[in-house]
């Protein structure tokens, strides 16, 4: 692969909880020792539930906040520590598009005054020039510029804000954009047409995209490797089509069993089988492996000793004491077929 | 890992759903026919629900399918008289042998809540932040019928077993922000139970919720069902959930019915444009990185103007000038399965 654009390394950010009298009443490890990296014109798909630390490390990536430990460098710069304006002129390289348009554009603003901001923040061009680029840009997103251009965000729909929302990532010729939940709260047809825009700007930019989602699907879709995130930690890693073919981690395959098939006659494997019980607090996560409280798979040393994210096939890491599947020859895997396997830990 | 014990003594058990009648109207628990829902605004009429007609036998789920504005929840709103004062409904909603469209607000509610129980999307929302779980439970349960306080909280207790919130007896005194979005909606269909409804309307419940979590609660519902011999209104976006719960589905837009069949034979034979492009752009996971999803153009219609021809046309990849002046009957067009196309995928002869 190409020369890395994003590199992160040790991430760690952690939030203190205090109680109403102010004294420090916990610790939240929102994400945990996180390492990752991202080539030119890559998208990285990164799946977790809510809680999972998804969102809390794609902002620890942009410094907003900065991460507690650990590095985050683009193209070789590393931004942890950076100086103000330096930090600035980085940023410029990364730009974000959230889940929900009307609460990330300013409502009183018009769509191309939305998408002109990023160019006279950065100074770019004269006005006549920035005009002109407004004007490319909300046409490059599939805008008339001439019937949306004057419009607020309330007059436009869901998917035509998201469009305005792309179209200000946009601006400044970013080379990665981070993408939170971009289509979740689109229709199922708008949300196909954001996808396709998505797509179509990927390879007529070269953009590389981190795609934070839920839906485990919707990521296969868009992306060439896929990372999945359970409470802070990442559990797996892998090239999109092995890491569905053939998932190491429980809980990659407890996500998985919980999509709903759009196949009536395909057999679904109840989910109940593959995961269980509710998602332990952040503030205080499980010895161990972090998901062994849920896992099928569970057994005493998962409690004791923490399992390393490790490489399992080619570019395929996971991060478990008894992976499913076990196709290397680790020897104290059990030779389970997956399952309702249920080894009382705890 | 399923121990589940608790159904037996749970809030009694109804005689399970009337054999495996199909989609038969005949002895359906509830029957909507050309049910009609308007709204007036600054002068010009919204129609939101423009002609539904589908019914639910008894003891099975139907799946009201459609994208925000397609009137499904207005629709299901409709039956149990919680629109504002601004609707204007016509038609007809017979619940067992009850019509539901103009009843009285003091006769409604002794069916909503009691023998329809209906289930949101946010529960959060829905809960009262400043009461205790148990008693929220305990309020419902005293609504529907006259017991002691002890039994009122034994009964909770078990209902809370029943929808599988853990250390249901420790929970009891807990308040709603001290639970997970999962158990918060455990919790409002322990409260939706508490009446032994014949039919619960179930309006995007699992939406909010993460994936692990939805199929968990789907799971939990499919179960009480069957267990409690429920009907079940299943309402959402997603044409995959109802693909896996459903026993028949609806397919909606812009306000009418435009695909309805037993949820395998519509999967298998999926006739009206609409629903293809719904299935269309679902992500799948057989599909390799960067497959194109095949997006259809468009939005849906704005319902506050007349519309003409079929709803869908501006949209249709299969469109013609009759879809254009002529909106095509939605009828029964092979056994048990309605649609309302002029030009049906499949069917399409050469002319």
């Amino acid at each position: 692969m190409s020369e890395p654009l994003l590199e992160v390394e040790h991430l760690v950010q952690e939030f203190t909880v205090r109680d109403r009298g102010g004294a420090k009443a916990g610790t939240v490890h929102a994400v945990s020792d996180v390492s990752l990296e991202l080539a030119t014109g890559e998208t990285l798909g990164l799946v977790g539930e809510t809680g999972s630390g998804k969102s809390t490390l794609a902002r620890a990536i942009l410094q907003a906040p900065p991460p507690k430990s650990g590095s985050v460098r683009l193209r070789g710069v590393e931004l942890v520590g950076l100086k103000r304006q330096k930090l600035f002129e980085a940023r410029r390289q990364v730009q974000m598009v959230f889940q929900d348009p009307f609460g990330s554009l300013d409502p009183k603003w018009r769509a191309r005054e939305l998408v002109e901001e990023p160019l006279v923040a950065f100074k770019v061009g004269t006005r006549a020039e920035r005009h002109k680029r407004v004007d490319e840009l909300l046409d490059l997103v599939g805008l008339d510029p001439t019937r949306f251009g004057g419009r607020r965000p309330r007059e436009l729909s869901g998917g035509q804000a998201q469009r305005v929302a792309i179209a200000r990532a946009l601006a400044l010729d970013p080379a990665l954009i981070i993408c939170d939940e971009p289509v979740s709260s689109l229709d199922v047809l708008i949300r196909a047409q954001v996808l396709g825009l998505l797509e179509r700007l990927r390879t007529e930019l070269g953009l590389a995209y981190l795609f934070i989602a839920h839906d485990l699907a919707l990521v296969k879709q868009v992306s060439d490797r896929v990372a999945v995130m359970y409470l802070g930690k990442l559990v797996e890693v892998g090239p999109a089509e092995s890491l569905y073919r053939e998932p190491l981690h429980p809980y990659t395959v407890a996500l998985l069993a919980s999509i709903p098939s759009p196949d009536p006659s395909a057999s679904r494997r109840p989910v109940a089988d593959t995961i269980r019980g509710e998602l332990p607090s952040p503030i205080d996560p499980p010895s161990g492996c972090r998901f062994r409280t849920r896992c099928p798979r569970a057994q005493d040393i998962c409690a004791t000793e923490e399992p390393p994210l490790r490489r399992l096939g080619d570019g395929h890491l996971a991060a478990c004491h008894f992976p499913v599947g076990a196709q290397e020859s680790n020897q104290t895997a059990p030779a389970l077929a997956g399952g309702a396997h249920d080894a009382a830990t705890d | 890992m399923s121990t589940n014990g608790v159904g037996a003594s749970g809030p009694g058990e109804l005689p399970a759903g009337g054999g495996e009648a199909g989609l038969s109207t005949d002895g359906a628990l509830l029957e909507v026919t050309d049910l009609r829902v308007d709204f007036r605004q600054h002068g010009s009429v919204v129609r939101a629900v423009d002609g539904l007609s589908y019914a639910v036998p008894r003891g099975r789920t139907v799946g009201l399918i459609g994208e925000s504005g397609c009137g499904k929840t207005v629709s299901s709103r409709a039956i149990i008289g919680l629109l504002p004062e601004t609707a204007r409904v016509t038609g007809s909603v017979r619940f067992e042998d009850q019509e539901l469209i103009g009843l009285r607000e003091r006769r409604m509610r002794a069916v909503r809540g009691k023998q329809i129980a209906m289930v949101f999307q946010d529960p959060a929302r829905s809960l009262n932040p400043t009461l205790r779980i148990g008693n929220q439970i305990t309020e419902a349960i005293h609504l529907h019928a006259d017991v002691s306080k002890a039994t009122a909280h034994d009964r909770a207790v078990e209902l809370m077993e029943l929808v599988r919130l853990p250390a249901a007896a420790e929970r009891f005194r807990q308040y709603p922000h001290q639970l997970s979005g999962g158990m918060r909606q455990r919790v409002m269909i322990a409260i939706a139970l508490a009446s032994q409804p014949k039919l619960l309307i179930a309006d995007e419940a699992t939406t909010a919720l993460d994936v692990t979590t939805q199929a968990q609660i789907m799971e939990l519902l499919r179960d009480l069902q069957q267990r409690l011999g429920m009907a079940l209104i299943m309402i959402s976006h997603d044409l995959g959930l109802a693909a896996s719960f459903a026993d028949e589905v609806l397919v909606m837009y812009a306000g009418r019915g435009v695909e309805r069949a037993p949820t395998r034979k519509l999967f298998e034979h999926v006739r009206m444009p609409y629903t293809r492009a719904l299935l269309d752009a679902i992500p799948r996971l057989e599909n390799p990185p960067h497959s194109p999803l095949t997006a259809v153009p468009g939005q849906p219609p704005d319902l506050g103007r007349e519309q003409v021809g079929c709803p869908f046309s501006p949209r249709c990849p299969s469109v013609t000038d009759k879809c254009r002046e002529h909106a095509p009957p939605f009828e029964e067009q092979e056994p048990d399965h309605r649609w309302a196309c002029w030009h049906p995928c499949g069917l399409e002869r050469t002319s």
